[in-house]
């Protein structure tokens, strides 16, 4: 996290888990960074990265994917994971951003 | 004379079991998630045990027991192989497209979301001034 603050960039994460499942897990986890709740996939359909049925019981939730937005709001980095089971790394989240901000 | 206890048809049970329940531990470290090569280890290593033990009971029935028993637990052990494969193998990469999503050098949309506080949070506000990281996830549930 302190990667991601020395180059004075936000972090956020997106779920379709509500305000106090957040809370919860921000508690439990000491996660300082938002988690942002959208509930009624508003967001998540906006981006296009809804997944169908694929949550417990059935419920619309969102498929991973990571994205660098820059200071002007134009998108510099994208990893849609192919695979549910592995996450990405914060060093490829971090080299994109390096290169972005090398070349803005 | 008596038979002497399979034990290799046992050990061969338990790493089949020891494969399937160790993945929650293993799913911890990226190194044993992003491929589950530890789990598939045990799952050889049993493999390779109940195979032994099903040749003792079968070609040496006078020496070995577990005949019955290796046959059910190595049925077992394959349809537990089988089902781990799928979701391990499949499943997990059933993801949608999601070619409509946002590529690099489009504008982001933007959305007001409401944070962990109930504070409703802006991207413009969370971009400004050096960029953000958007991280979608499944949930915690």
């Amino acid at each position: 996290m302190s990667d991601f603050s020395s180059r004075g960039v936000q972090v956020a994460a997106v779920s379709v888990d509500s305000v106090e499942i957040n809370r919860a897990h921000a508690q439990k986890l000491h996660f300082t960074f938002p988690l942002l709740s959208d509930a009624g996939a508003a967001a998540i359909r906006a981006y296009d990265l809804l997944h169908e049925g694929a949550g417990p019981k059935h419920t619309d939730i969102a498929r991973p994917a990571e994205f660098f937005v820059d200071g002007s709001g134009v998108v510099r980095w994208v990893n849609l994971t192919e695979n549910i089971a592995v996450r990405a790394r914060p060093e490829q989240a971090l080299a994109a951003i390096d290169a972005a901000q090398a070349h803005p | 004379m008596k038979r002497r206890w399979n034990w290799r048809l046992w050990a061969g049970f338990l790493a089949t079991v020891a494969a399937v329940f160790s993945y929650e531990f293993f799913s911890r470290f990226p190194v044993t998630r992003d491929f589950p090569w530890a789990n598939l280890l045990l799952f050889v290593i049993a493999f390779v045990l109940l195979g032994q033990g099903l040749v003792r009971a079968f070609k040496r029935p006078a020496q070995y027991r577990g005949r019955i028993f290796g046959s059910i637990a190595t049925a077992i052990a394959l349809a537990v192989f089988g089902l781990f494969s799928y979701e391990l193998f499949y499943v997990v990469r059933q993801v949608p497209r999601s070619a409509g999503a946002p590529q690099v050098g489009q504008k982001a949309t933007p959305f007001k979301l409401p944070d962990q506080t109930g504070k409703t949070v802006s991207l413009t506000e969370l971009i400004s001034p050096n960029g953000a990281v958007l991280i979608f996830y499944r949930g915690h549930w």
